[in-house]
């Protein structure tokens, strides 16, 4: 890991950090990948690839429409709205 | 310097006629709702709420993808794609990474009566995003206001090969391949609304050189004509550059058609990182071989088989076979127009024509119209066989499709069936002689036109029901010229 990696992750995040916690992740991250790295070292020739280990395949509904929540229900924890739409700051 | 050869391929987004959501009950159809009143815990990506995969979506896909010719695998999952805008509650997209529901297959197409083949990457299943309002200028205003009613609607992803070779190719392979979902019965088709929309991926390259050049998105473009148009400027700005020595930058660019031109969201969108990862909450798929049997064998025949077939068996021309496939239930009902007993050129020619004018005017579809094959078929063979002319035929056409009469019953009805009864006709020759002796000097002299008020005389005497060519070929007769 190196500062501009975390910087370009910090920024794929939104989130606006200092120069010293940018310092202080780099450490942590680091640390945390170098932990990570050690499952490269792991044989797995023989095993396949793997994305859940549940055990369960084709979980599927019906094409079926369920009521939906009130507009008011939708919008009761939003902070901001108008006009029945959530009002949020814009991608500049 | 080597001629430049574009090198093109697009990505084409289809919202699936499902009744509900990609992953919850809310349904699919958003438009005119009011305001975030089609949602719930899933696709508001409430803490807790876990997404359930609609089945009638995958089966859909699985259909397209057969369609194209594209291989099903046996095994398939859904990924995340991370990224924020407000559009997108979760924070992700649950779209497919590496292992989508299908590969590999390809779409015909044709350009200036040439058929050509464009190879398809994939079709994959993912969900849409909401819709954003922007108070006033989008560059200006502070805020946005964000309508959640669309988040979750299934959305498949056609991805095409970059085997395009220039921009006039690119409207006929979105043609192609919406006449293909629309025959399908998946999507809708319509690009001003957005149910279809399509992506282009645009490089230059010298022509015989193998390797891509930089590769610049372009996005925006919501008819055939803004896509070659977008395609014909953005290929035109690439030249240019390369032309005068510059780079090509890497970077998506939107088409403005206000501008006419195509312009950089660079700064909007920076290159991103998506870090897809495997959906936790949703197992994956086995796709069983039974089901991509069954799936292939409920097909409709495709737009170019059909044409192709349907030139073939009738005697129709290749304009009309054009017209009588724009959609399957167009074919559908030719095909029992002529089954019913019509001659297949004068049906054609009835519904392409009077029929289809009636039909866009009240906004209804062939099928759904009230005048049955069977009805066009009977006035079609009635007015083959002379019974009836073309004009009175026409005129209670359009009174049936008001009514929901027969058309033929009218005829009967009205007394409206045309002449042939050979005194009846000479009386009228007789009346029209001796009203337009002139006409009849001049003809007999040799003025071939003469004839025409001739006919029309009979016409009239007969309100519209003395046979024409009957009354022309008996008028010939009588004044039959000294030598014929
Ligand atoms: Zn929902």
């Amino acid at each position: 890991m190196d500062l501009a990696q975390v910087e370009h992750l910090s920024r794929l995040a939104r989130l606006g950090l200092s120069p010293e916690e940018l310092q202080t992740l780099l450490g942590q991250l680091t640390a945390i990948v170098a932990a990570v790295d050690k499952l490269q070292e792991a044989d797995v020739s023989s095993v396949d690839p793997t994305a859940q280990v549940g055990g369960l395949y084709d979980v599927m509904r019906a094409d079926e429409v369920a009521p939906s929540l009130e507009a008011e229900q939708a919008l009761a924890n939003a902070p901001r709205k108008e006009a029945g739409l959530l009002r949020v700051p814009a991608i500049q | 310097m080597a001629e430049l050869e574009p090198v093109i391929g697009l990505e084409v987004h289809a919202q699936l006629l499902t009744k509900s959501k990609m992953f919850c009950g809310c349904r699919a159809e958003y438009l005119g709702l009011p305001p975030n009143s089609n949602t719930c815990p899933t696709c508001l990506g409430l803490p807790g709420a876990l997404p359930v995969i609609n089945r009638a979506a995958v089966e859909m896909t699985i259909r397209t993808a057969l369609a194209l010719a594209c291989r099903i695998p046996e095994f398939s999952k859904f990924d995340r794609k991370n990224y924020f805008y407000p559009d997108l509650p979760k924070g992700y997209q649950i779209s497919q990474f590496d292992l989508p529901l299908s590969l590999a297959g390809q779409l015909e197409f044709e350009v200036d009566g040439q058929r050509r083949a464009c190879g398809i990457t994939r079709v994959h299943l993912e969900e849409d995003a909401g819709t954003l309002h922007h108070a006033g200028e989008i560059h200006t205003s502070n805020f946005s206001l964000v309508d959640l009613n669309r988040a979750g609607v299934p959305l498949m992803e056609v991805v095409g090969e970059p085997d395009l070779r220039s921009p006039r190719e690119a409207p006929q392979y979105l043609r192609a391949l919406r006449q293909l979902l629309i025959y399908l019965g998946v999507n809708d088709g319509n690009m001003e609304q957005g149910s279809l929309r399509c992506d282009a991926n645009v490089s230059l390259r010298p022509r015989g050189q193998r390797e891509m050049g930089v590769k610049v998105e372009v996005k925006n473009m919501n008819s055939f004509r803004s896509l070659e148009a977008a395609l014909t400027y953005e290929v035109g700005r690439q030249t240019d550059l390369i032309q005068r020595g510059m780079t090509i930058v890497q970077e998506t660019r939107g088409w403005s058609e206000l501008e006419q031109a195509t312009v950089s969201q660079r700064g909007k969108e920076e290159a991103q990182d998506y870090r897809y990862f495997p959906e936790p909450d949703l197992p994956p798929l086995k796709v069983g071989r039974e089901l991509v049997e069954q799936l292939k064998a409920g097909l409709p025949e495709p737009p170019m088989r059909l044409r192709d077939r349907l030139l073939d068996q009738y005697e129709i021309s290749a304009e009309q076979v054009l017209v009588l496939t724009e959609r399957p239930q167009d074919a559908a009902y030719f095909e029992a127009v002529v089954a019913a007993g019509a001659p297949p050129r004068a049906a054609a020619n009835w519904q392409a024509g009077p029929l289809q004018a009636l039909c866009k005017a009240a906004r209804v579809e062939v099928e759904r119209c009230s005048i049955s094959a069977g009805e066009l078929a009977d006035l079609v063979r009635m007015v083959e066989a002379g019974e009836v002319s073309g004009s009175t035929a026409r005129e209670l056409l359009a009174e049936a499709f008001e009514s929901g009469a027969s058309p033929a019953a009218l005829v009967t009805e009205r007394g409206l069936a045309q002449v042939s009864d050979a005194a009846q006709m000479d009386a009228w020759v007789d009346d029209a002689l001796r009203q337009l002796p002139k006409a009849a000097a001049d003809f007999q002299a040799g003025a071939e036109r003469a004839l025409g008020p001739l006919v029309g005389a009979i016409r009239k005497a007969s309100g519209n029901r003395a046979n024409p060519d009957l009354a022309a070929r008996l008028l010939r007769e009588r004044l039959a010229r000294p030598g014929e």
